[in-house]
């Protein structure tokens, strides 16, 4: 297992420690730099469509950096609040702010929340490498685009495909041509809605370690919808469980990184949070 | 056999581009065969060889030349002017909403007359000179331009529309990313149909209205009992007919070459 990490990860070295997300933390871009992450800080919010209330009074306070799993059963609101918080939909009540700057439904700094969504929506007609540059937003004319984009692909490993249709790549390269569109503009939040929902296993436990790496590399704050609870223990430092349109129960997950899948305390958590979504499942069967 | 074997060794490194010509050059050596052996009267149908007689004839009196311009020159220019005023509504209903509602139902009822049951209309309005014949290609190319690429535009992956709305694309660059680049394969498909209608309209309003042009020069012929001449134009139709497409088949190769569908060609 440490061997495989090695492999992986090939500064290995700062994650043996205890202490390794304070080193690593140490390690990004420098004190000042703009790839930390923002605190987002949700007040009130509720959102309805049509007569369905989706969302009943959200309020969640998330800190800079923070990797955060929203998980809940289907249809409980966990993609409309991965929405709103991107500015995909419309606020009905209440507020999404960005380190304290609020934004009402629009969306004020679009270049701060990048999302990655389920389906890799890479342009069909540009190459790998003008996908990427795309994620660079009004950035992309300008003269070192080319690159950032390049590196950014090196960054999750698909420097070779650069010149290729997105046709001809498999559903987790395509996947990890969205993330790198999403990293090359350095955001300060990323929202991942079910990233890795139509991957296969081993394929989708390369692409959590990828994620898991950027992550630690480059400090965003991070909000991954899931339906596979496994998922989220193994990557968030807290997870959210929503019902029926309210956070109904919030957990820490302090287990050390790297995590090794499989471990007893990732399953017994794991266990633990299957056991609250079934059980209120059950609740609504019987009622 | 050994003249089909030596010939793609003879003449091109790419075979297989020259399988498509197989079936006509067999059909036309059996015609000649057919009419060298009595079996079709020269009345009904003269041998490939006089055919081409006929032909050089033409070429020499530079008759076939000036008539085959004028007929491009209606095609080519009638389709500029149908295929452009198409082309700009099908993007205007496909972008605008207010555009749509305002043209939509109205150009629909039209699609429904068919444009060839306008040409005694024409004739009065126009007589028999230029107007009348750019005005029914212009007709007739319109609609399948315009009907693809209204749904071409109408059917871009709004998933896609999203993502460059994230990015942060403005709406000139959303459409020359996204939205242009993913309505050309279909804007394609009304282009080849318009190409085959060009050519329809025109030989009807050649051969109905006109003093010159390749259906003029087929009509003249049939007066003179010139039978190899008709089956001249004819022929020339079909050539002409096989270019246009290849063009647009060309272009497609160029512009798609992203698509699945064009790759390994």
């Amino acid at each position: 297992m440490q061997e495989a990490l090695r492999f992986i990860q090939p500064d290995a070295a700062i994650v043996d420690g205890p202490d390794f997300v304070e080193r690593a933390r140490s390690l990004r871009r420098g004190p000042d730099a703009a790839s930390y992450g923002l605190a987002l800080t949700i007040r009130g919010l509720w959102k309805s469509f049509g007569d369905h209330q989706v969302l009943r009074g959200i309020d969640l306070h998330i800190p800079a950096g923070q990797f955060v799993a929203i998980v809940g059963r289907s249809g409980c609101g966990k993609s409309t609040l991965l929405r709103l918080i991107a500015g995909l939909e419309t606020i009905d009540s209440g507020t999404v702010s960005l380190d304290g700057q609020a934004k009402l439904g629009g969306q004020a700094k679009p270049e701060d929340v990048r999302v990655m969504f389920q389906e890799a929506r890479l342009l069909p007609w540009a190459r790998v490498l003008s996908n990427v540059e795309v994620g660079l937003g009004r950035d992309r004319k300008s003269l070192d685009a080319k690159v950032r984009a390049g590196k950014a692909l090196a960054e999750v490993g698909l420097a070779d495909k650069r010149a290729q249709w997105p046709s001809v790549l498999s559903g987790g390269q395509k996947q990890r041509v969205a993330l790198a569109r999403a990293l090359v503009g350095g955001p300060k939040v990323l929202a991942f809605d079910e990233p890795l929902g139509a991957l296969d296993a081993l394929t989708r436990i390369s692409m959590q370690r990828l994620l898991e790496r950027v992550w630690r590399e480059q400090g965003f704050t991070a909000i991954l919808v899931t339906h596979d609870v496994s998922e989220a223990v193994a990557l968030a430092d807290r997870i959210l469980v929503i019902e029926d349109g309210r956070i109904a129960h919030d957990f820490a997950v302090d287990i050390p990184r790297p995590r090794r899948r499989g471990a007893a305390d990732l399953a017994a958590l794991e266990a633990s949070i299957l056991r609250h979504l079934l059980r209120s499942a059950d609740d609504t069967s019987i009622a | 056999m050994s003249v089909i074997e030596s010939l793609p060794r003879l003449r091109a490194p790419r075979p297989d581009r020259l399988i498509p010509w197989i079936v006509p050059l067999v059909i036309v050596l059996l015609w000649q065969a057919a009419c060298l052996s009595g079996l079709v009267p020269a009345r009904v149908l003269p041998a490939p060889s006089d055919v081409a007689i006929a032909g050089w004839k033409l070429v020499k009196s530079g008759e076939l030349a000036r008539n085959i311009w004028v007929s491009f020159w209606r095609a080519g220019i009638g389709f500029l002017i149908g295929g452009s005023i198409g082309f700009g509504l099908g993007l205007a209903n496909g972008l605008s909403e207010l555009s749509s509602k305002l043209t939509d139902t109205t150009l629909q009822m039209v699609r429904n007359i068919p444009h060839l049951a306008l040409i005694p209309l024409v004739i009065l309005w126009f007589g028999i000179d230029e107007t009348a014949k750019l005005f029914l290609v212009a007709l007739g190319v319109f609609f399948p331009i315009y009907i693809n690429t209204l749904h071409g535009i109408r059917t871009v992956d709004p998933q896609l529309r999203e993502m460059g709305r994230i990015y942060g694309m403005n709406d000139r660059e959303l459409f020359r990313r996204v939205i242009f680049p993913s309505a050309l394969p279909s804007i394609f498909v009304g282009l080849r149909f318009a190409l085959g209608i060009m050519w329809l309209t025109l030989i009807v309003a050649e051969t109905i209205a006109a003093s010159s042009g390749l259906g003029y020069m087929a009509m003249q012929a049939r007066e003179f009992m010139q039978i190899d001449v008709v089956v001249l134009s004819i022929l020339i139709y079909a050539l002409l007919g096989k270019l246009a497409d290849s063009a647009s088949r060309a272009l497609e190769q160029l512009t798609l070459s992203w698509h699945p569908a064009f790759q390994n060609h």
